[in-house]
């Protein structure tokens, strides 16, 4: 450490980083990955390959090296009792893990996400494998066409990952569990997700999405067609906000393969059809309230019952993953009742509005006739007797 | 009125037990002093007005509401929207008393710049000022009484402030909450406070106040002392008027409160944060506001401590008016209270507006 902090550029800097890495909190020092004599202030003493000094590290033995720690339960639990130790034996199962073992060391490693002298935990904000700076780093290899070229991948999943609804939920609204690169795909264990098996790691979190999907005639016929399920209506990683407008329309993805005149494409502009009829009763509804609310009508209660019609409205669109009109239909009149009950207690909070108006408006009426008549009473006995000057006391 | 006295009558009868022409005659000599002033006379009885009101809207409440954190915010909410009319008697309650609190501000200062706190009225501007004080403790007290959100964090801010006295300020606050922190006991206390003590306190103050008034008359101004002023008879010339001011200010509550309903907000939910840009009544903002200008610690001293300090000793300033406002030859030193007063007006008004647009 010594020696090193007095040197140049990349002999300094693995010392300068070390300050930063979370090895050098708990005790341990470069002879621990290194090798050598950590005791001995002689450079040659130190770095004497007879005590064990390895010098720079293949990029081929180091998941071993790493693993050496790792691996060790009982080690690890000194430190982080809930650490797991699987991460050497899911590398080796991982793309990249099997790779580097035909000696292949483009590929990544373990030093290559968690850097090498400046490792940090995986919650610590400045490291590289914190949610919030996941995809950036696997796309540091990923969106490099160069890198990439060589295993004809494409190069685009980063960019396609930004334009989406989960980039969108980590990035801007800083949701830490919105999927990251790792969330699908596995961290240690990096593989694609086989086609076959994409629905069930959508429905990790998706879970409801995934009974409809399960019950729903798409599956088998997604599965004779080489499966793809939630990515064939959805994309990958350029996922959108879903709209009603993918099931019927120009543009809709089920005319992708379902003609409009077809059972399947009527049935798709049905589902539309009746989920557009309640978002807009919604809608109407919560214009309605609003405007009772803003001229100050006590409507907390329908409002709260709003809430029951949103929610009918989110059955609705996991329902329509069953892809049955049936199944649509239930939860959408649910809504449209809500909808209904709550838009009549709108429209009655505003003819109670008018009618205090109509209300205010008689009884001012009253008020300025009464006091007209009082100044005339007052007027007509003052002119009778006016008033008398007294000397002013205090 | 004769028939009232004719013996064997009615009037005769009362007049017996009661003395009522006493009264009659009474209210007979009573005069009102005429000058370019005279309006301001009517907002001690428009005050007084407004307080009926809140005493009549206040007990149709009582009918309904129920002081529990778990029934207080559903039963205010069931009057506004089951109760025929409880909308308006429950908006109204909330508009009257913040017009009563402006009406009782105005009757001070027109009382300051007409300089009626002199000598013999020393004792009616004391009781008047308990009374302005009793009535900002009835707005106190009555903003937690729906138990929304706002009311209840606006009263954790303010029983935090008594906290923050010397020595017995925690006492204060603990006293005030009936706990550690506002909850189920504070609600139960603030509703005694307002529909038993303060009422109780109020009607006593009020009868002092309103006998010290008949009692030394009308107050002229000091520059028309030994002149000849133009004088009206109270019954019915005054009294007329008066309730003509009543009618009026009848008129701008009613609009009020039929146009802007007094809101309900949300229900007050102990565990969630508080809501951000929280502040108290208007009538509070502006010692709020000034609380929030100072600094944490000036010098060795808390700001919130040094601020309330500051409070206390203008609020003691205020009280002496009359003591102080005379040389020791009795002359009123009219230029001097006149800029006091011009000075808390300025005061009040600016940090006021500050505090509500900052």
């Amino acid at each position: 450490m010594e020696c090193h902090a007095n040197m140049d550029g990349t002999l300094k800097a693995p010392v300068t980083d070390y300050a930063n890495d979370i090895h050098a909190r708990h005790g341990f020092s470069c002879a621990d990955c290194h090798g050598g004599d950590r005791n001995a202030d002689d450079p040659e003493a130190a770095m004497n390959p007879a005590k064990g000094f390895k010098g720079h590290v293949a990029r081929t033995a180091v998941p071993a090296l790493c693993a050496r720690c790792h691996s060790d339960a009982a080690l690890m639990h000194r430190f982080k009792p809930q650490q797991r130790v699987d991460q050497l034996a899911l590398y080796l199962t991982s793309v990249h893990g099997k790779r580097l073992a035909t000696g292949d060391t483009a590929v990544a490693n373990c030093v290559d996400c968690h850097s090498v002298h400046n490792i940090r935990e995986v919650k610590d904000p400045l490291s590289p494998v914190h949610p919030l700076k996941l995809p950036e780093t696997c796309a540091r290899c990923h969106a490099d066409a160069a890198h990439m070229q060589p295993y004809k991948i494409a190069t685009n999943q980063f960019a396609e990952y930004r334009t989406s609804v989960h980039w969108e939920a980590l990035s801007k609204r800083g949701d830490l569990s919105a999927p990251n690169c790792a969330s699908c795909h596995g961290n240690h264990g990096a593989a694609p997700p086989q086609v076959a098996s994409v629905a069930e790691v959508c429905g990790t979190c998706h879970v409801l999405f995934e009974e409809m999907y399960n019950k729903s005639p798409h599956k088998p016929v997604f599965a004779a067609m080489g499966g793809g399920g939630c990515t064939i209506c959805h994309s990958n990683h350029g996922i959108r906000q879903p709209n009603i407008g993918m099931l019927a329309g120009t543009g809709a993805v089920c005319a992708q393969c379902h003609d409009a005149t077809s059972a399947g494409g009527a049935a798709a502009a049905q589902m539309a059809g009746l989920l557009t009829k309640l978002d807009t009763a919604l809608t109407q509804s919560d214009a309605v309230l609003n405007r009772a609310h803003d001229s100050g009508m006590e409507v907390s209660e329908p409002i709260l019952r709003q809430m029951d019609g949103r929610q009918a409205q989110v059955k609705a669109l996991v329902a329509m993953h069953e892809f049955q009109v049936a199944a649509v239909a239930k939860p959408v009149n649910e809504g449209l009742a809500v909808a209904a009950e709550t838009r009549r207690a709108g429209e009655k909070a505003l003819q109670d509005r008018d009618s205090r108006r109509v209300g205010l408006a008689l009884s001012l009426l009253t008020i300025v006739i009464t006091m007209v008549g009082l100044w005339m009473a007052i007027r007509s006995l003052e002119s009778k007797a006016p008033a008398v000057p007294k000397p002013a006391g205090r | 009125m004769a028939s009232a006295t004719r013996p064997g009558g009615l009037g005769s009868w009362l007049d017996e037990r009661l003395g009522l022409s006493a009264l009659r005659e009474f209210a007979a000599h009573k005069t009102v002093p005429l000058h370019s002033a005279t309006i301001w006379y009517y907002f001690g009885g428009i005050t007084l007005f407004l307080f009926t009101i809140q005493v009549l809207t206040g007990v149709l409440l009582l009918l309904y509401y129920r002081p529990s954190p778990t029934e207080a915010y559903e039963s205010v909410q069931f009057i506004m929207t089951r109760v025929q009319f409880g909308w308006l008697v429950r908006s109204i309650h909330s508009w009257s008393a913040n017009l009563m609190i402006f009406t009782a501000f105005i009757h001070m200062f027109s009382v300051v710049f007409l300089h009626s706190y002199r000598r013999p009225r020393e004792i009616t501007w004391l009781s008047g000022l308990v009374l302005l004080g009793l009535a900002l403790g009835f707005g106190f007290s009555g903003y937690l009484l729906p138990w929304n959100k706002v009311s209840y964090f606006a009263t954790k801010v303010g029983t935090d402030m008594a906290a923050s006295v010397p020595i017995a300020g925690h006492q204060v606050a603990r006293f005030l909450r009936g706990g550690a922190d506002v909850g189920g006991a504070t609600l139960t206390r603030f509703f005694g406070f307002h529909v038993a003590v303060l009422p109780g306190l109020t009607t006593l103050l009020l009868v002092v106040h309103l006998g010290l008034v008949q009692r030394h008359g009308m107050s002229s101004p000091p520059w028309s002392e030994g002149k000849k002023l133009s004088q009206m008879n109270f019954f019915p010339n005054f009294f007329l008027r008066e309730l003509m001011a009543w009618y009026a200010a009848l008129a701008v509550l009613g609009s009020l409160a039929a146009l802007f309903p007094w809101e309900l907000g949300e229900k007050a939910d102990p565990f969630a944060p508080a809501p951000a840009g929280i502040r108290p009544e208007w009538y509070f903002l502006a010692p709020f506001y000034t609380l929030k200008l100072i600094p944490s610690h000036v010098w060795r001293v808390e700001g919130e401590l040094l601020g309330l300090m500051g409070f206390a000793l203008l609020a003691a300033w205020w009280v002496l008016l009359p003591f102080w406002a005379s040389n020791s030859k009795g002359a009123v030193r009219t230029r001097w209270v006149t800029g006091a007063g011009v000075a808390l007006l300025a005061y009040l008004v600016t940090f006021s507006l500050l505090g509500y647009f900052r």
